[in-house]
């Protein structure tokens, strides 16, 4: 829909290799506009689940019988299948880039909570008895004993739920955003263009690899205390 | 008309299920790719997790390609499969959902292997068991809750990706949706939703069904003690 198709020089060729550097120089700027719909989807759709997982993960962990109602929630809707999610978002919210957006929040949200929650469980109760000894609020305690604490698992989810996105950003094409998706399917439905099919899936991969390295790299400025321990 | 009427417009004609191309066809297309990749997967992932868990090796390969295959788009391989030397076709489609089970399915066995008690294991060796005595009488029935949980959660995974076969014309509950988008989206609304409540109760059911057998297979004094964890690679997601 956003995109442009690539242009017929496929069919002209001959050989269909898998890799061919003419692909890449000749469409560069479809290639490149395509991989920032992809970046901008997955920021976006990550950003947006870790500001409504964290508080989501922080009720359920102060009041534990909610814990499990919203764990068995994301357990069912993890289950469901990401066509069917976008096929049922898209007649009530309409073909677009939202529906996407809103699909892949979903998900991405479902694996930040999970992994969240986990690291707040996982604060040692000594570690929360001397906040409180040492007159700590609720709030006070939260903020700078246990969110810290947790923020490795926080972190885990928010890599976790990354590298999901990126791939799942292809299912978009169903709602023409799919990003690289869109490219990979175009060189499928258009004459069977090994080499455009195969540059976007590297890209696909490479961009999970590099944002996860991002965030991990992050996690480690995030969290000196763990650096210092471990040398 | 609102797009909750049409769907239940088009699941209420006895002609969207029974004909050419309808529910039922879709429905017995999707069980059978489902089934043949998992088995696949299983026949690949089970020997190799079960010996790599048995002498207790390659702990870190196995994370490392369960963290890998959750990166690579399964729109992709479903894309890419057809046209290298398996050909288009059923074969090339159970091969690329096969490849999205065999993370779970390892780690699984991997695992199971591993958490079995080294106490229980020194006693087995210490009644003269060989080693493949200790593997097969030993360690495999305490792994069988791991084995149980992996085997779960590929195949609902599985049953989850095979709609995506539907993007490169192979079928199952997926092409009901695809139909749909075919069509204008006022045309197209009911049987987009119809066909996206079909499949996600399918998914549903299969995890139902399969936590059923989990639970069966599972024998009773493991099911009391600690509950089998699943490792669940966030693989499942990506359906």
């Amino acid at each position: 829909m956003s995109l442009p198709d690539s242009p017929a020089l496929a069919y002209a060729q001959v050989s269909n290799p898998w890799f061919s550097w003419h692909y890449v120089t000749d469409n560069h700027a479809t290639i490149l506009s395509a991989l920032q719909q992809h970046a901008a989807l997955t920021v976006e759709t990550v950003l947006l689940a870790t500001v409504v997982a964290i508080p989501l993960a922080v009720v359920a962990y102060w009041v534990r019988s909610l814990a499990a109602p919203i764990l068995a929630l994301s357990a069912i809707l993890y289950t469901i299948p990401s066509l069917a999610l976008f096929a049922l978002l898209t007649p009530f919210v309409g073909i677009g880039r939202t529906t996407v957006l809103i699909g892949l929040v979903l998900y991405a949200l479902l694996m930040v909570v999970r992994n969240a929650l986990a690291g707040l469980v996982a604060v040692p109760d000594d570690v929360r008895e001397a906040a409180r000894g040492m007159g700590y609020g609720r709030l006070r305690q939260l903020l700078s004993i246990e969110l810290p604490l947790a923020l490795p698992g926080i972190l885990t989810g928010i890599r976790l739920a990354t590298v999901s996105t990126v791939a799942l950003v292809t299912i978009g094409v169903l709602n023409g955003n799919g990003g690289l998706g869109e490219l990979i399917m175009a060189g499928f439905r258009n004459g069977f263009y090994r080499a455009e099919i195969a540059t976007n899936t590297l890209l696909c991969v490479a961009l999970a690899l590099v944002l996860d390295l991002v965030l991990a790299g992050l996690g480690r400025l995030a969290s000196p205390w763990s650096r210092a321990s471990r040398a | 008309m609102n797009a909750v009427q049409q769907a239940v417009d088009w699941l209420n004609d006895p002609l969207n299920w029974t004909n050419p191309g309808g529910v039922m066809d879709r429905l017995g297309e999707h069980v059978r790719i489902s089934a043949a990749a998992v088995l696949v997967g299983c026949a690949i992932a089970w020997p190799v997790g079960i010996w790599l868990g048995h002498i207790g090796r390659g702990g870190s390969a196995v994370v490392l390609l369960s963290n890998i295959s959750l990166a690579i788009p399964t729109l992709a391989l479903l894309a890419i499969f057809p046209l290298t030397f398996i050909g288009f076709g059923f074969p090339a489609i159970v091969l690329a959902l096969a490849v999205f089970a065999i993370p779970p399915l390892l780690a699984n066995a991997y695992t199971g292997l591993r958490e079995v008690d080294p106490e229980v294991r020194e006693a087995a060796r210490g009644m003269g068991l060989s080693g493949w005595q200790v593997l097969w009488r030993v360690e495999l029935p305490l792994s069988v809750p791991y084995l149980a949980a992996g085997f779960r959660t590929a195949a609902v995974q599985v049953v989850a990706t095979a709609t995506l076969a539907s993007f490169v014309g192979g079928g199952g509950l997926g092409q009901i949706i695809q139909e749909g988008f075919g069509k204008t989206i006022a045309a197209g609304m009911g049987e987009i939703l119809a066909g996206g409540l079909l499949v996600a109760v399918f998914a549903l059911l299969v995890e139902v069904v399969l936590a059923g057998v989990e639970r069966l297979v599972t024998p009773a004094p493991l099911r009391r003690g600690r509950r089998a964890r699943r490792v669940r690679t966030a693989v499942d997601a990506a359906g």
